[in-house]
């Protein structure tokens, strides 16, 4: 159907989205902006200590100030939860430990925030302290005061995959790199601070407690509900969650994050409404960020450019609870696969447990770091080979239909074009090292998938079910649990829905995120919606316009496969339609306003004489819309359908332990140059411009594609230059969004999005993922252009002007600057790299006499 | 603390409010007047998610003690539509991607109403400095610059439709 159909008339078109007026008039509803007769507010106590016993906590006083309705502990609801059915570590509020600074240990319900906060003082809570773990390698040595008992080492879980012969493989190269890489640690930092509003309804039938409502600033209402149902011990269905507008997530809100569930409880507790909005400090601590990221690399290639083989040894720091840990890890080696032909690939991944704040899953879910490392070290290969770096990529693409050494299929594979048009668009064979002294261009590649194809609940279920129902007016309504984010999902269903239809976007209504009004998916993360949920609503609507056809088929006397259903009309296949008869229908909706309307009649919409005249005419060569909504509601009697969507067992992966993660069914891809220039003096890095082209499928809505090429490529770009989450013993030392240095306006480049259409087999009208794979290949883009302009190759993200000098200075046999000229000795050798800009003076927080971080290092030493 | 009574001109319309003397303009237009849509980001004046027009100038809100904007004229974005219809810069916004999560999109409205009040036709340069002044974790700034592009364009030519 895709190849034939490429006359569309509602996709492929710019579309603003379909809730922007809400956006940009102030009148769209977040969670922080909704409130309820009744509501309390809710503040949340946070462990001051990285590691500690809670040995006992004393509320009294809180609850003796006027105001404060109710104090909620962690035994108010002990049962644990956590994303991953494998990992429920995690407790609403600590119950016997605390595991980082920002910890949660009890929530206070007042009349008003400044209440609310002025009892959180009063709460005395005993700690005993233990030694806390901060790095990684380090962390993985423990052999006592585990984060977690059961896990040994604080490790929470190591893959050990190898696919091919990897020896063999390297024993064939003819140039082999090796390397550490690390990249920093990041966060999602969306501009709306994750806020929950939680109510209970009085059960009518037994007078107490009933249902209990929550309004959530989720990317996943469905987890959501199945968490409050664990924590609160309450049926799901006793539970309804909503999703009003979301300030972007990012993945930060793809999980449980605790004030969620803390809302309910509290709202239990208080027995009244209670609204939790974080403070920016504690979306920070909330985090669930992208893990710091040690990759140790080796990659081997021939003097023809091809990869012979590739060992990767990757630790990632992950916090203080599993939260999507074990996934993160699993894709970072998965998704060395599916990009380029590797023969061989080994894999050691190791999440780490640290006395931090847990990371999770942010844009790109763990395959970015990784990409950063290999896409770093194989513009070195190329130049050890005397290959063009955009060549030595052409030079390793798969031949798809395929599958992976590592069991992934891929099918569509817009990969070549992709390089093809950003090499041409950004002059790179004209340009490249032709440019002046200290600027370079760089070019890297990456990829990402179209939503996993084994969901993380392990069950059969379809990932993705939508309801349609069309009435008597024609007025179409879509329910989907698809999440809208800000990435546009509602608009993006109601252009399926229309399309399929053949009636106007003006038709559509999207009902989305509503756990009682729509069926149920799994969310909005790892880019699954246009794909999964895209499948499904494209189903719905096509079983709805067989019913409508077969109705139509009988008044127009013709097959119903005959029939053609475009702008608003239902028309024979092979008629000329559609000029004339949109003319025709002009003529009818002009009649309509300017005659005397005689009553309302069937479909509300022709009328009168006209309605009359259209009757008598027997058979027709054509309907409107509603004409042949009205016959099939006639004839069905109601007029409604469903579909759902679950990737085909064929994309569902290999055998190994661990291959649930990384099948998809179907990857994107793309390719990007990066135009830099490199200050000598100052190590400063200015990004001029990124032409990034990314293989969606098809792009249903180009601005909205546009929109997610570029903010991918822009994020990545903060994690290049800017941003990253500098610690001092567990506690946060940038957690604001100017520390933090995400970029504003001046600090961005003008991005060029290319879009590439490489109509994928199974994507809804061929249409794959476009908001997250081109993040991964900003980073490398950006390294190896700072490498064009002056030579040297940077391990460690992001690139800021202390690390590109200090790379500069050791490259010309300089002595290295010691930027921590000054600096607290104390603090940790990582720290000390940044130069004191961010170093706090003061004590950090109280540590126990054992504490390895309390161990005093020279300045430029290690850990 | 004991409240005061304070009178707010707030989109044209003057309002009798009884708020405590350290309140922030940010939380009694959110709170106590229900104008929700001037969002908080951050705590810090760093975002811009809140800015607002004081007598034509683009102000953060969460840094304004609301009593001392007494006499002042206050614009919020729900003060921006026209009429009921959308506003140039809110369709332009729309059309071109200005917005995806939707969250700081009023308060750069509101410094882009600012700006253009002051330069009608500004440059692209002006505009990147005048919308670093607000924060954006979506759109890379790119589709802003022409979603203003565009409203400039349709400003200057609704203006020579109507002269």
């Amino acid at each position: 159907m895709n190849s034939a159909m490429t006359d569309f008339s509602i996709i492929g078109k710019p579309t603003a989205m379909v809730d922007a007026a809400g956006k940009t008039t102030g009148g769209g509803k977040y969670a922080d902006d909704l409130s309820v007769p009744g509501m309390l507010i809710g503040k949340i106590l946070h462990s001051p200590y990285p590691h500690a016993r809670i040995k006992g906590i004393d509320t009294s006083r809180a609850e003796k100030l006027d105001g404060v309705v109710a104090v909620a502990i962690g035994k108010d609801a002990p049962n644990p939860f956590g994303i991953l059915p494998v990992g429920h570590d995690e407790h609403a509020l600590a119950l016997d430990k605390v595991r980082y600074v920002g910890d949660n240990v009890a929530c206070v319900v007042a009349v008003s925030e400044a209440i609310a906060e002025k009892a959180l003082e009063l709460i005395d809570v005993e700690y005993e302290l233990l030694p806390a773990y901060f790095d990684p390698e380090e962390s993985m040595k423990a052999e006592s005061d585990l984060i977690h008992d059961h896990k040994p080492h604080n490790i929470e879980k190591d893959y050990h995959h190898v696919f091919g012969d990897p020896e063999k493989g390297f024993a064939e190269a003819d140039h082999i790199a090796e390397a550490r890489f690390i990249a920093n640690e990041v966060t999602h930092a969306a501009m709306e601070p994750h806020c929950t509003l939680a109510s209970f309804e009085l059960d009518p039938h037994t007078g107490k407690l009933g249902r209990l409502t929550v309004q959530s600033s989720t990317q996943v209402p469905y987890y959501l509900q199945h968490k409050l149902s664990l924590v609160l011990e309450m049926p799901m269905q006793q539970i309804r969650v909503i999703k009003p507008l979301v300030g972007g997530g990012f993945g930060g809100k793809s999980e449980v994050i605790p004030l969620e569930i803390i809302a309910a409880i509290a709202a239990r507790k208080a027995k009244a409404p209670v609204k939790i909005t974080y403070t920016r400090e504690e979306v920070f601590w909330a985090h669930r960020g992208r893990p710091r990221t040690i990759v140790d690399l080796k990659t081997g290639v021939k003097h023809d450019g091809r990869i012979t083989a590739v060992k990767a040894l990757v630790v990632q720091d992950g916090g203080a609870y599993c939260s999507y840990g074990v996934v993160t890890i699993l894709y970072s080696g998965a998704l060395l696969g599916a990009l380029y032909d590797i023969p061989n690939i080994q894999y050691d991944g190791y999440r780490v447990l640290t006395n931090k704040p847990a990371c999770g899953a942010m844009r790109g879910h763990g395959t970015v770091n990784v990409r950063f490392a290999f896409e770093s070290q194989l513009d070195e290969l190329a130049q050890k080979i005397g290959m063009d770096p955009a060549e030595i990529r052409l030079r390793n693409l798969l031949k798809p239909p395929c599958i992976t050494v590592n069991s992934l299929r891929v099918q569509s594979y817009g990969l070549p074009e992709c390089i093809e048009r950003t090499v041409e668009r950004s002059g790179w064979k004209r340009r490249k090292g032709k440019l002046p002294r200290g600027r370079g261009l760089g070019v890297a590649c990456s990829h990402y998938v179209s939503g996993a194809a084994n969901s993380i609940i392990r069950s059969d279920m379809p990932h993705s079910t939508v309801n349609i129902k069309i009435d008597r007016d024609g007025g179409v309504v879509v329910y989907t649990g698809a999440s809208e984010i800000g990435q546009g999902s509602d608009t993006m269903t109601a252009q399926i829905a229309a399309e399929a239809l053949g009636c106007s976007l003006e038709r559509v209504r999207v009902i989305a995120a509503d756990t009682d009004l729509t069926p149920i998916d799994i969310g909005s993360y790892s880019s699954r919606v246009t794909f999964m949920a895209g499948n499904a609503t494209l189903r719905a609507a096509e079983e709805v316009r067989k019913m409508i056809a077969a109705a139509a088929a009988k008044k127009m006397d013709c097959a119903a496969e005959d029939l053609v259903f475009r702008e608003d009309v239902v028309f024979k296949k092979g008629s000329a339609l559609p000029i004339a008869k949109r003319d025709q229908l002009e003529e009818v909706e002009i009649t309509q306003s300017g005659a005397s309307v005689s009553g309302r009649v069937e479909g509300q919409i022709l009328r009168g004489s006209l309605q009359q005249k259209r009757k008598e005419e027997g058979p027709k060569e054509w309907m409107t819309f509603e004409e042949a909504v009205v016959a099939a509601i006639d004839f069905h009697g109601a007029l409604t359908g469903t579909g759902s969507y679950a990737p085909p067992p064929e994309a569902r992966g290999g055998k190994h332990k661990g291959a649930g993660v990384g099948p998809s069914p179907a990857y994107s891809y793309s390719a990007q140059v990066a135009e830099v220039s490199v200050d000598e003096e100052t190590g400063e890095v200015t990004v001029h411009k990124v032409w990034a082209a990314h293989d969606c499928g098809r792009a249903l809505n180009p601005v909205a594609v546009e929109g997610q090429i570029i903010g991918s490529v822009w994020m990545g770009m903060g994690q290049a230059l800017t941003e990253e989450m500098v610690w001092k013993d567990g506690m946060l030392m940038n957690a604001g969004l100017l520390e933090y240095r995400s970029p504003s306006s001046v600090e961005s480049p003008e991005i060029e999005p290319i879009i590439v259409e490489s109509v994928d087999p199974e994507g809804p009208f061929g249409a794959k993922e476009c908001s997250e794979g081109s993040l991964a290949a900003t980073i490398p883009a950006i390294a190896n252009a700072i490498h064009d302009a002056v030579g040297v190759r940077l391990h460690e993200s992001p690139f800021t002007p202390e690390r590109v000098l200090a790379a500069l200075r050791a490259k010309k046999k300089q002595k290295a600057l010691n930027l921590a000229e000054g600096v607290d000795l104390t603090s940790p050798a990582r720290f000390r790299e940044h130069g004191g800009a961010l170093w706090f003076k003061g004590k950090g927080p109280e540590r126990h006499p054992l504490d390895p971080a309390r161990h005093e290092m020279p300045a430029g030493g290690a850990d | 603390m004991k409240k005061e009574l304070i009178e707010l001109k707030v989109n044209g319309r003057t309002h009798e409010l009884a708020i405590e003397p350290n309140a922030l303009l940010l939380d009694v237009l959110r709170r106590d007047l229900g104008l929700t849509g001037s969002k908080r980001g951050c705590d810090e004046s760093s975002c811009g998610a809140c800015t607002v027009l004081i007598n034509g100038i683009a102000m953060l809100s969460c840094a304004l003690l609301a009593a001392s904007c007494e006499g002042q004229e206050i614009t919020t974005i729900e003060g921006v539509s026209e009429h009921g219809s959308l506003a140039v810069i809110q369709k332009a916004y729309g059309d071109w991607g200005g917005a995806q999560c939707g969250y700081c999109t009023p308060g750069f409205i509101m410094t882009v109403k600012s700006l253009l009040r002051e330069n009608p036709d500004p440059s692209k340069e002006d505009v990147r400095n005048a919308l670093s002044s607000n924060l954006c974790r979506c759109t890379g700034y790119n589709q802003m610059y022409e979603a203003i592009r565009a409203a400039v364009a349709a400003e200057r030519a609704g203006m020579a439709a109507k002269s």
